[in-house]
């Protein structure tokens, strides 16, 4: 009976969770924010078959403008900057990815488990979830990344990963606390669910759009924290990815010689990457916080004005 | 006084934190690095500073925890030992000559964009819908994902190099003598722009799109609704009705939204070789200078930490919930 119920439940919050991603794609900038994201890890993907030169290939006229032979120039070297822009999109993306994966599992583990569980563990956990929160994150990683020489973008995604979990964590767990005392819960637990078993097949599917969340922001916390390490030399800069080719311009003077084309694409990258993010992270709270719609209706009837905000359509 | 205690308790434990991190990690890491450097410079630095870099690093026979609480004790009385850059200079006299120009870059940027951003916020929350709200979201979002050096060299490039209005780096034009008179302080501020600029431009951002979230949610709640239907003026409602009340959930992002300051202060610093904490901090890495490097981590973290603190107090004052410990995370 009480199985029964439970299932009834998970069923409910189920065909929420479709309602949820039918929303999100139905919100206007959630689209467009997942289509530019599409659009970079399709270029990552394809990066031999699209990139016209190979990267390191110094065998071009140096500090070129675009050109129909370059479409974005070449650098102080002679290499070409599109090809560097789109072979760099592999490392950045990756190590965006996997430093995004790493900080959302350890903030699962450390944010979810124990604030489902309660107890000193929690209390324990927490606090020094509290702590990494102050401390100042980058200055950390430069420390880090100083002690440990020849950092390369997957030693950079360790270190990300040590530093860059406790939000994410904080996050997950307040809102695991809400769940804690929900009926369905109870119903999971009487039926004599395992406490992993809650966790993982009760908890974590309704929190899954929270779980993106966190893993966007680790993702573009990756990339924007490999570009930090690399545009201060603190990395390999003989990897190509968005932040060497920051650091080569910098290095290189590309400011100097007005070689804006070798300046700009590694950072804009970046900036569209962060911001496709930001779309979807919008779509999302559209999704997560129904109130951001509600009041919006409620608003636009009081002041009769129309336009502009996106409303999820029930 | 609880919320106060609690608070401070924190505080101390989170410095302590830093502290053991900072004691730690060279430790921790296979094949000591300091203990390379410390080789490295043997015969350069005179026999006793050598020696204070062996016991500070630990390359000595003393039992850790002895190790530790020597470290504690030097670390209380600001004693970090010698720069390897700066040889002889104590580490203490680099951050002092640093720290003020990275408090007052990062600080004045940090309050600019916090209160610019607040108030963009509470206007695009209460004109909802209308050309503020579509449009400065939208900017905002492509500016608070630029990285901060892209931002910095964009400025630097258009504003320093190509138009030359502003001074490409530096804090101040090398021909004045430092002196608290009129154009001293107008050369500062002349210096200052740009680099604050980036910073601004970066952070302020996610300051509007939090307290525009928290205003839909505040313009929601009954007590909004009544006074409105009690005719309560816009304006009053707007900024002594609902702006107030949706400004303490972003205060408490604060002590983050400094980390990402404190950040973004090292990457312009380095652009625009602006003699603060994180400029020495980056010169210290390279040169593996790492006496230099643990005072001004220790020193960086302080500085948040406290101001974190600050704030959190603030914060207990505006919010009786809080100090009352009804609310509590």
């Amino acid at each position: 009976m009480a199985e029964g119920n439970a299932r009834l439940m998970t069923a409910v919050e189920k065909r929420k969770k479709f309602q949820g991603l039918k929303a999100f794609l139905s919100n206007g900038k959630a689209r467009v924010g997942l289509i530019i994201f599409l659009f970079f890890v399709l270029m990552a993907i394809f990066a031999p078959v699209l990139a016209p030169y190979n990267p390191s290939d110094t065998n071009f006229a140096q500090l070129a403008a675009p050109s129909w032979r370059h479409w974005l120039g070449t650098t102080g070297n002679g290499e070409d900057v599109l090809s560097q822009f789109i072979w760099g999109s592999r490392t950045s993306l990756t190590v965006g990815m996997l430093a995004g994966l790493l900080t959302t599992t350890v903030a699962v583990l450390i944010g979810m488990y124990p604030g489902y569980r309660g107890g000193w563990i929690d209390n324990v956990l927490d606090t020094i979830t509290s702590i990494f929160m102050v401390i100042p994150s980058m200055p950390l990683i430069i420390v880090i990344a100083s002690y440990i020489h020849s950092s390369g973008p997957y030693v950079i995604v360790f270190v990300i990963g040590f530093t860059g979990w406790a939000g994410g964590a904080r996050t997950l767990r307040s809102q695991t606390l809400t769940y804690r005392n929900r009926d369905f819960i109870t119903a999971a637990k009487l039926s004599g669910a395992s406490e992993l078993g809650i966790l993982l097949g009760e908890i974590l599917p309704n929190m899954l759009s929270l779980i993106i969340h966190v893993l966007m922001g680790g993702i573009i916390g990756g990339i924007m924290s490999e570009a930090f390490l690399e545009f201060l030399g603190l990395g390999n800069s003989s990897v190509i990815s968005w932040g060497t080719m920051m650091y080569w311009a910098d290095a290189g003077g590309a400011m100097l010689m007005g070689a804006w084309w070798w300046l700009l694409p590694g950072g804009l990258a970046i900036a569209v990457v962060g911001m496709s993010m930001a779309l979807m992270n919008y779509g999302i709270d559209q999704v997560t916080n129904p109130r951001l719609n509600t009041t919006a209706k409620e608003k636009v009837r009081k002041s009769s004005k129309s336009g502009g905000v996106e409303v999820v359509k029930p | 006084m609880r919320y106060f205690i609690q608070r401070l308790g924190f505080f101390v434990l989170s410095l302590m934190a830093a502290v053991s991190i900072n004691f730690f990690l060279p430790r921790l890491m296979p094949g000591n690095p300091a203990e390379a450097m410390i080789a490295r410079y043997q015969g350069r630095l005179s026999p006793m500073a050598l020696h204070s870099l062996e016991l500070q690093f630990g390359v000595t026979n003393q039992p850790i925890w002895q190790q530790f609480l020597s470290y504690l004790n030097n670390t209380f009385h600001g004693n970090f030992g010698l720069s390897i850059t700066y040889y002889p200079v104590p580490v203490m006299n680099v951050i002092a000559n640093s720290l003020p120009w990275t408090l007052g870059l990062a600080g004045t940027a940090t309050v600019i964009a916090t209160v610019a951003g607040v108030f963009l916020g509470v206007l695009a929350a209460w004109h909802r819908g209308g050309v503020i709200d579509s449009i400065l979201p939208l900017v905002t979002t492509f500016t608070s994902s630029i990285p901060y050096q892209w931002m910095a060299l964009l400025l630097l490039y258009v504003f320093g190099f190509t138009l030359g209005w502003f001074p490409t780096a530096h804090s101040y034009s090398t021909i004045l003598m430092p002196a608290w008179n009129g154009p001293f302080i107008v050369n500062v501020l002349y210096h200052a722009i740009l680099p604050a600029a980036t910073l601004i431009i970066t952070a302020i951002g996610g300051w509007l799109f939090g307290m525009r979230n928290n205003m839909i949610n505040i313009l929601g709640e009954d007590y909004v609704v009544f006074a409105e239907a009690k005719g309560v003026k816009d304006k009053r409602l707007m900024l002594t009705y609902a702006a107030r009340n949706a400004m303490l959930p972003s205060l408490t992002g604060f002590g983050m939204a400094l980390g990402f300051v404190v950040g973004g202060a090292v990457l312009v610093e380095n652009i625009f070789s602006y003699p603060g904490v994180g400029y020495q901090l980056v010169a210290a890495v390279t040169n593996e200078d790492y006496p230099l490097m643990q005072g001004l981590f220790l020193i960086i973290s302080f500085a948040v930490l406290l101001a974190n603190f600050i704030v959190e107090m603030l914060y207990g004052r505006l919010d009786p919930r809080v100090r009352k410990g009804g609310a509590n995370s």
